[in-house]
């Protein structure tokens, strides 16, 4: 009794919330169960790239189509979503993304990386430790890590199949040969549970150790190129490197200048044309937390001096 | 006697109702260079493609001795093996340097990618390599950071042959390695080659057209016409005292200085 209650009651809230005309979460769906069979077996082959049949969304392809799909095929009703481009929840594309899924599956929004159990992002992963009854779902431009180097996609595959990867360390021997150390800063190719390598989407190299042994369901949507792959829960990510070059995070000499964080990943912003500049967090609900618990960084920006060039 | 290094048993291809070549048998020994010669269309290029793994034969077997299993067959390899085996123990020359060679990376990274493949993972020593490598094919160290796209065509094909031996490979496939290559150049890529095979002891198996390429190269010859081999023996004496109308053709034809 009280189970079909509750299902009037959830349908109800349905029909007031959501777009009349439109399928909960915009995508109908037979499309919907295609995409969940795709990212049930990408979560069983982790890291594995699976084919999908990705639709035409309502934006552009590069703004989020595949990250979206995912997300609207895995959201129900009870679920809370979060956005962030850049890092950021106030961004044109994550204000976007979240307004989209507000409208279309009348589901709750938020800022706060931990209240959500849905977060999709672009180019950044949470400061906050996330956890295991949380999903993220990356945005992906291009999800095949050996493309730059091998074009034929026939060829790629057999590469990953036969675990032929000596190529993706060619790129690494470049960066040492021209510039003395690795200068791949986003986008750096990872090793998931000691098979398949795969590109992490375009998040900078800082994020890469937050992947590996990650609690939360990790999922990987590429709309353009029709691909979707996952990391399981507590999967061993591993960053590409070599022996006498080991992978390092990026690291920056001031901390953020509005809640003086020293452990998170900054933003430099210029502030002036006279060479003022400020850095700032790049995950906006991380800062903001910390200045209303707060903390304080040291504030305005400051005059470029000669030395800071030298 | 050594062991065969690799073995072809009536070997046979067909394009449809074209024929590549028919009912080829030689084997290859350890230290060995063989010479295929023959003109256009008689079939050198299919015998390399079918030998070297590129291509499978329409019928007969290509044997080689692998390391660990002695002689097998390689099309009946599995794949990740027949791979193995191109990336460690084989190595090809195609007669443009362009397909052998990544163009978008460094002549160093070139040279490297070998190792790598085969799970080197400290990049000094990848780098020592490629400068040892680069010196052997008398490529100026200066050079090891250019991309192949700054080099001549006679670089490039050094090059391609130092990717090649980074692996120390037992057995080496060249198509035509000097063609497309002026005089004074290929004098020298010769001179290098013939230098690097009896140095390391590496087999090889070079496809030309080029007659004074095979007397200065080659060990033993093959002379293939219409996809069948006409004549095979030594260098020298199917040079000097060729049997076949066709190879007496073939050295008659050479335009004399």
């Amino acid at each position: 009794m009280t189970a079909i209650s509750g299902d009037r009651k959830r349908s109800s809230r349905l029909k007031e919330k959501t777009l009349d005309g439109y399928n909960f979460a915009y995508l109908d769906d037979q499309t919907k169960r295609m995409i969940r069979r795709a990212t049930l077996k990408a979560v069983a082959i982790p890291g594995y790239q699976v084919p999908f049949g990705s639709r035409e969304m309502p934006l552009p392809f590069g703004w989020g189509t595949g990250g979206i799909q995912v997300t609207a095929s895995i959201i129900g009703i009870d679920d809370t979503l979060k956005v962030i481009d850049q890092g950021a929840d106030d961004t044109t594309n994550a204000v976007n993304i979240r307004r989209f899924f507000a409208k279309t599956a009348g589901v709750e929004t938020t800022e706060n990386t931990s209240d959500a159990s849905i977060i999709q992002t672009r180019h950044r992963i949470p400061e906050v430790k996330l956890k295991s009854d949380q999903i993220i779902v990356y945005q992906v431009p291009i999800p095949e890590p050996l493309r730059w180097i091998e074009p034929r996609e026939q060829e790629t595959r057999k590469m990953h199949a036969l675990t032929e990867y000596g190529v993706m360390h060619v790129g690494l021997y470049e960066n040492i040969a021209h510039f003395g150390k690795v200068t791949t800063s986003y986008d750096y190719p990872v090793q998931v549970n000691d098979h398949y390598v795969m590109s992490p989407s375009p998040i900078p190299k800082f994020d890469n150790p937050k992947m590996d042994k990650m609690p939360a369901l990790q999922l990987f949507g590429a709309g353009r190129e029709k691909r979707i792959y996952a990391v399981p829960p507590y999967t061993k990510v591993k960053s590409l490197d070599f022996d006498d070059h080991p992978f390092e995070i990026e690291s920056w000499s001031e901390c953020c200048a509005l809640c003086g964080s020293s452990s998170s990943f900054l933003d430099e912003v210029i502030t002036d044309d006279k060479g003022s500049r400020m850095f700032v967090c790049s995950d906006s609900n991380f800062c903001a937390e910390r200045r209303a618990k707060g903390h304080k960084g040291p504030g305005l920006p400051r005059k470029l001096e000669i030395k800071d060039i030298e | 006697m050594t062991n065969v290094l690799l073995s072809a048993k009536n070997l046979s291809h067909h394009y449809g109702s074209q024929v590549g070549c028919i009912d080829i048998n030689f084997d290859i020994y350890p230290g060995e260079v063989l010479g295929v010669v023959g003109e256009s269309g008689s079939g050198k290029t299919t015998l390399l493609k079918n030998i070297s793994g590129l291509l499978q034969p329409s019928s007969g077997s290509v044997k080689f001795d692998t390391r660990v299993d002695g002689l097998k067959d390689i099309y009946l390899l599995s794949e990740p093996e027949r791979r193995l085996l191109m990336r460690t123990d084989w190595g090809i020359v195609f007669q443009n340097a362009r397909d052998g060679l990544r163009m978008n990376v460094s002549a160093g990274a070139n040279v490297g990618e070998r190792l790598m493949a085969i799970g080197a993972r400290n990049y000094g020593n990848i780098r020592n390599e490629a400068t040892d490598w680069l010196q052997n094919v008398e490529i100026g160290l200066e050079r090891i950071d250019h991309y192949p796209e700054t080099f001549s065509g006679g670089m490039l094909q050094r090059l391609q042959i130092a990717r090649n031996l980074v692996t120390k490979p037992r057995l080496v496939f060249m198509d035509e390695p000097t063609s497309g290559l002026d005089v004074s150049v290929q004098a020298r890529l010769l001179d290098l080659i013939r230098g690097l095979v009896s140095q390391l002891g590496i087999a090889c198996v070079i496809v030309s057209h080029d007659l004074g390429v095979m007397r200065l190269l080659s060990n033993r010859l093959i002379v293939m016409h219409q996809g069948r081999v006409v004549e095979q023996g030594l260098t020298d004496q199917v040079l000097d005292d060729p049997q076949h109308p066709y190879s007496q053709l073939l050295v008659s034809s050479i335009l004399p200085v």
